[in-house]
């Protein structure tokens, strides 16, 4: 008897464990994609010698953040470090507007070589911020799904132009998924500007830092934030300028480029017991006037409106989006009822245009564009509620129980009185 | 055999019970982990679960996303408390504002809580609030209503544009109570799940697939809804529909003296 309860408990936690098991992959596999990639670039230039953090120069602050966080850094984090204006400490501006080097390799980090790399910096020379983004961008190209860059500086660039707002732009818009944060340390209002303009062309975040645990605790959350693995790489794809020529879309997710006022379509084959959804987001990487807007459509082939996602905002935001389900009626099906409707595929164009405005920055490269796109099994559109609820229903439902009743009654008395039986 | 048939149905069951455990980490008697991450896009949106505390650290002018799973019947609530900079560091008043998409990137309307709250410059802390509609089982294609599926929750500031950048505490509660569940009949195909795989450019219109029709008529019992309380109250009415029927009857007859 023993026995046979010992088996019966070790069945049952077989099982669980096996469910268990079973059950934890099939959700691993859904976000299983490379590593994301960090480089951490450090502004050492000669302003950095400036003793205003807590009484301690910028330098001996940042290196300290520095290896603080390298301490705390996660096994898996793949990580880089680029310092600009590290070595020339001459006056010449061309020469000094070249000084940028990568002091640790992206990759897994060795704590002992990144700290002793980073304890050799003395601040030195000129603030070429444009290279540097442009030098971290070529580091990180072909690692990882997600790369990411950590700006630290204190000072604006010294050496534009290039602007390195401009810069950050073009480089967000040559690869995909290439976000810079940026963090100033005691920024003055100059460098607060092209810091947080920096950020906002490539969808980052600007912080600024005015003491050695801002600094740090702000490091430490980016490369925490970055560590985290993005669940899909956008494919690229460019929409047409009419229905006729654009791409036609499988389920999934797509990047693309829009200029403010232009119109981009894409098409995507429905089959008639289908669903089509549809997402897009727009992201405001640059500065636009208050007020804006975006209009997802979808459209037949000829043009004829099937239904529209809109949305609008105004004032501070990162990005707008809009979505929409469509699918075929009842109604159309019926019209074409003779056997294919259910079989048929209808192409449907995909419209995304906008009412962004800029003064200054309204030229290429265009805003990013985020397309998803899916298609499910269409739904049944169902019949009303066969249940009740509410005191209105058993007063109605007693009501009607008294009536019949009474109606009963009156019957049965009719009946016995005309016919004499019971 | 009985045994054996004891132990197959017992195993059975615990694995059934082992599944939805796993799917939402919010069942369980176990005490839910908390959340100390944040996204910065809707792609990167940190997923929570109801009741779960989340509290992350993240500084002035930094979009925060997360994202919840919704089921029909639900009527989510989130609460959110954000601890400011020291107001010696600022310059003027902050607006803060969290907003709510569904699994589409819609927007969805909050019916109840401090959406967009304005905050003087000399305050320490803003609290923001949102409370869904109910969660409709089924809408029409062309419907905004909210609808079962993954929910994006994004916090955002409107602020003097010195002010940015500095270290604040977001703490979020989100809690998900259950309404009438029967109030739509219909059921969505697929709930609003975000495809989260790489999109592909076709070359040709793709041949639609030629699925066997399986309907079976008479078994199925899709028609009977879920039960819920409209059960109780249905039957409820039929039995007092018959109570007073016998009342009714009763007062046509004659009184025995």
């Amino acid at each position: 008897m023993i026995h046979r309860k010992l088996s019966f408990v070790a069945a049952i936690g077989l099982i669980a464990a096996s469910a268990l098991l079973g059950a934890a992959p099939a959700h691993a596999d859904e976000t299983e994609t490379e590593p994301p990639v960090v480089e951490l670039v450090l502004d050492v230039s000669g302003s950095m010698k400036a003793a205003d953090i807590d009484g301690e120069t910028r330098m001996v602050v940042a290196k300290r953040a520095f290896n603080d966080v390298v301490d705390a850094l996660p096994e898996t984090t793949q990580l880089g470090i680029r310092v600009l204006g590290a070595t020339y400490g001459g006056k010449n501006k061309k020469l000094g507007c070249q000084d940028t080097q990568q002091i640790v390799k992206v990759g897994q980090v060795n704590r002992v070589a990144a700290k002793n790399a980073i304890a050799t910096l003395q601040p030195t020379g000129f603030t070429p911020i444009g290279l540097a983004l442009r030098s971290a961008a070529k580091d990180l190209e072909g690692a990882g799904a997600a790369r990411r860059i950590v700006l630290i500086t204190d000072g604006e660039d010294t050496c534009t132009p290039p602007d390195p707002c401009d810069v950050a732009r073009q480089l967000a818009a040559q690869g995909t998924d290439l976000v810079v944060d940026t963090l100033g340390l005691a920024p003055d209002e100059k460098t607060r500007k092209q810091l947080v303009c920096v950020a906002q062309a490539t969808g980052g975040t600007y912080a600024s830092a005015q003491s050695e645990e801002e600094l740090t605790d702000r490091i430490k959350q980016l490369v925490d934030r970055a560590a985290k693995p993005v669940p899909v790489t956008p494919a690229v794809v460019a929409g047409a300028k009419d229905c006729a020529t654009a791409p036609l879309l499988d389920a999934g997710v797509y990047t693309d480029r829009e200029l403010i006022g232009e119109h981009r379509f894409y098409r995507v084959a429905v089959a008639g017991d289908q669903e089509l959804r549809a997402s897009v987001s727009i992201a405001l990487d640059r500065p636009l006037n208050r007020d804006y807007g975006i209009l997802l459509k979808a459209a037949t082939v000829d043009g004829r409106e099937l239904v529209r996602g809109v949305d609008a905002g105004s004032g501070r935001s990162d990005v707008l989006s809009a979505g929409l389900r469509w699918s075929l009626t009842r109604d159309d099906e019926e019209e074409e009822e003779d056997g294919t409707a259910k079989k048929s595929t209808d192409t449907v164009c995909l419209v995304v245009s906008n009412s962004f405005a800029s003064a200054t920055a309204a030229r290429a490269p265009g805003m990013p564009v985020e397309l998803s796109i899916d298609v499910v099994a269409a739904s049944q559109a169902p019949d009303a509620p066969g249940l009740g609820r509410g005191w209105l229903l058993l007063f109605v439902l007693a009501l009607a129980g008294l009536v019949a009743g009474v109606l009963a009654g009156w019957l049965t008395r009719w009946w016995v009185a005309k016919w004499g039986v019971n | 055999m009985r045994s054996f048939l004891v132990t197959a149905g017992a195993a059975a069951f615990v694995a059934l019970a082992a599944a939805p455990a796993l799917a939402d980490p919010s069942d369980g008697p176990t005490p839910i982990k908390g959340v100390n991450t944040v996204g910065t896009s809707f792609l990167t949106a940190v997923p929570i679960a109801p009741e779960q505390p989340v509290e992350v650290d993240a500084v002035t002018g930094d979009y925060l996303y997360w994202s919840f799973p919704a089921e029909a019947g639900q009527r989510p609530e989130l609460n959110i408390a954000v601890t400011l900079p020291p107001a010696a560091d600022r310059t003027g008043s902050q607006s803060w504002t969290v907003e709510v998409f569904d699994g589409l990137r819609r927007r969805q309307a909050c019916v109840a809580g401090e959406q967009s709250p304005v905050v003087a410059a000399t305050a320490t802390e803003v609290r923001l609030g949102c409370r869904l509609r109910q969660i409709r089982s089924w809408a029409e294609p062309w419907d905004g209503d909210p609808l079962p599926g993954t929910y994006f929750i994004k916090v955002s500031t409107e602020l003097p544009e010195k002010d940015l950048g500095l270290p604040v505490g977001v703490t979020l509660d989100l809690t998900a109570p259950t309404g009438d569940t029967g109030a739509d009949q219909g059921e969505l195909s697929a709930p609003l799940f975000p495809n989260n795989k790489p999109g592909k450019v076709l070359t040709s219109t793709p041949a639609p697939a030629a699925e066997e029709k399986d309907e079976s008529f008479g078994l199925s019992m899709d028609w009977l809804p879920d039960f819920s309380s409209r059960w109780v109250w249905t039957v409820g009415g039929g039995v007092l529909a018959a109570i007073t029927g016998l009342i009714g009857f009763s007062w046509t007859r004659k009184r025995r003296v």
